[in-house]
């Protein structure tokens, strides 16, 4: 066969791989966002109490109810709140008033370059940790790239993240302690939130590079007489990366839940603080779109990731030429 | 477990009467150096988890405003709070709460997500799809996220916190246990117990479960970690322990406001956390290296 219908061929198959993957996403999604819903109905309070404040009479009391829909059958509200959604529209916040889309908007933005800075700087040094550790196995770098990677694990990224205010902020006044305003803002809070995943990243970078160095390949590559510089990076490296990926990918949930705790800690102004401000203020409609955000993003990445994975894996690469 | 099992045909063949898993388990356990140390240190926490109240040197609620926010001395070693009170003895205190509230909370996690697990790997069919599906459900809320949805709902306090944690430990058990399940299934002696005209629950849990079991440990080892740090920073946003309680997530909490003019008192909580989950972790490491070699690599 001519090579561009081969290439034409390949295409088609990962496109109808992520076709398919993405209709298969939509039930998990559409009972995701069920369960939210009457979740949230579940939480004690009256949400037009905290409206209209506590001196109201009882009867503005049940027009606002009325108004809200808090009156239709829990099916009918959840329709009407999707087809909302669908539309963009995801209802007013009950603190400001105002549209949760707006408020989103920034917040969503911070959270999202947040996540993109930890999870890039975790990447590179995990990688590089986790192959110096691999290569000297058993040696000085090895115990200390380990000793690394188990505390990144273990110590509390809150934690973390004051003790880099009181020294980075308070003590040398390099980095500012809390907001969003300029790049120097990110520094610490990406520091903190990605401290863990870098340890996640390190441990599996080292122990798929060790399973990859005792493969015939690799001695291969080596009895060839090609140089350790090459054959780590070029031929070893390489093949362990997809299963890096995929691990990387598998950690981003954790990064999300870190980042409600970090987002706190440096009164960073993001979606993890907005829930814990949402929630303390018992500001449903806030609440209730930032966990239906914070499961799509999560399912989102886990696609992104296995289509990743589809692409990487020499396997599957072979079935789609 | 797989491997344990044809050292155990092996051995028994040489020397029948010699041979005891606890025994070999022992002898591999001493040969893990770090993870022979962290274990040590582990028993010390529970045994302070223990007999903590009656080896404080302080009441660790009791306020002295006559040496507030003290540093590290001889009289208070690890220094004072905002109220004055000995900032050790509350986390001598903490090591019950910390213990306990993670330990409670994985053990009954790991039950409900085991039963369900074994279901789903040994019968398959309708009940896994519904279970498997429940779970992928419940994977699609990062775990503190989940957490705080069920605090949301039930309420600030440490009882929901065990709550909240139990729940998301569940589908990562039912996995776990139902991928181990699947393997077993097609052993030969399950097969041979099938044959014999076993009763189905009979192959679940007296051939099926203990063969997962060494996993089960490891996991349930590891999850602790998990757990402590989890309940730390819950009580951190305020939806777990109520701030006076000596808990260390909720002392960091308070300590926040002084870590200008007195780091100790943040910091101080903060090793507590960080040495007891660092400590679970690396038993956790060479639990896995020595029960489940196989998994190693994953």
């Amino acid at each position: 066969m001519h090579p561009k219908i081969l290439i034409l061929k390949g295409v088609a198959f990962v496109l109808r791989y992520i076709f398919k993957r993405v209709l298969e996403m939509i039930p998990t999604l559409l009972i995701v966002s069920i369960i939210i819903f009457y979740f949230i109905h579940l939480i004690p309070g009256d949400p037009v109490r905290l409206v209209v404040g506590p001196d109201a009479t009882s009867e503005e009391v049940s027009m606002i109810r009325e108004e809200m829909g808090l009156n239709d059958p829990i099916f009918i509200q959840y329709m009407s709140y999707m087809q909302g959604i669908l539309q963009g529209d995801l209802g007013k916040s009950l603190k400001t008033g105002l549209p949760v889309m707006e408020m989103f908007e920034n917040r969503f933005k911070n959270s999202i370059y947040l996540t993109l800075f930890s999870i890039i700087w975790a990447f590179i040094i995990g990688i590089i940790i986790g192959t110096f550790s691999a290569v000297f196995k058993n040696k000085l770098p090895d115990n200390i790239g380990m000793l690394t990677a188990v505390s990144g694990i273990s110590v509390p990224g809150f934690w973390l993240g004051l003790i880099l205010i009181q020294f980075f902020s308070v003590q040398l006044g390099w980095l500012p302690t809390g907001g969003a305003d300029s790049w120097k803002h990110f520094i610490l809070p990406s520091i903190a939130l990605g401290a863990g995943i870098m340890a996640m990243i390190a441990r599996f970078t080292r122990s798929s590079l060790l399973e990859t160095l005792g493969s015939d390949f690799i001695r291969t590559a080596r009895a060839k007489g090609l140089r350790e510089m090459i054959v780590i990076p070029k031929h070893a490296l390489r093949n362990s990366m997809v299963s890096v990926v995929t691990i990387t990918g598998l950690q981003f949930g954790f990064l999300l839940g870190g980042s409600v705790v970090v987002e706190t800690v440096f009164s960073f102004p993001g979606m993890g603080r907005l829930l814990i401000d949402s929630i303390a203020f018992r500001d449903y409609p806030v609440i209730q779109a930032l966990l239906l955000l914070f499961s799509i993003q999560f399912i989102v990445v886990n696609l992104i990731v296995d289509i990743l994975y589809s692409f990487l894996n020499p396997k599957i690469r072979t079935i789609s030429s | 477990m797989g491997v344990l099992k044809e050292e155990v045909i092996n051995e028994t063949t040489i020397n029948k009467s010699q041979y005891s898993p606890i025994k070999e388990f022992w002898k591999n356990w001493k040969r893990q150096k770090v993870a022979f140390s962290a274990s040590l240190f582990v028993l010390l926490l529970i045994i302070i988890a223990f007999v903590g109240p009656y080896i404080t040197p302080y009441d660790p609620y009791e306020p002295n405003y006559n040496s507030i926010l003290q540093g590290p001395s001889s009289s208070h070693l690890a220094g004072t709070d905002e109220y004055g009170r000995d900032i050790f003895s509350r986390l001598i205190y903490g090591t019950r709460i910390s213990l306990s509230v993670s330990f409670i909370s994985v053990f009954f996690g790991a039950v409900v997500g085991t039963i369900l697990g074994l279901i789903s790997g040994f019968f398959g069919g309708f009940l896994d799809r519904i279970i498997m599906r429940s779970s992928d459900v419940m994977f699609a809320f990062p775990d503190i996220i989940l957490a705080i949805a069920i605090i949301a709902i039930l309420g600030p306090g440490l009882v929901n916190v065990v709550i909240a944690i139990a729940v998301f430990t569940v589908p990562s058990f039912a996995r776990l246990i139902r991928g181990a399940t699947l393997e077993v299934k097609e052993t030969v002696f399950v097969e041979a117990a099938r044959s014999m005209g076993a009763k189905k629950t009979r192959i679940i849990y007296k051939h099926i479960f203990p063969e997962t079991f060494s996993s089960l440990m490891v996991f349930f080892t590891m999850r602790i970690g998990t757990a402590i740090l989890a309940a730390a920073s819950l009580s951190f946003l305020g939806l777990g322990a109520s701030p006076g309680t000596p808990d260390w997530g909720a002392m960091l909490t308070m300590g926040r406001d002084y870590l200008g003019t007195s780091s100790h008192v943040v910091i101080m909580p903060g090793i507590a956390i960080f040495l007891t989950v660092l400590a679970f972790n690396l038993v956790g490491d060479g639990l896995r290296d020595v029960l489940d070699p196989k998994t190693k690599n994953h």
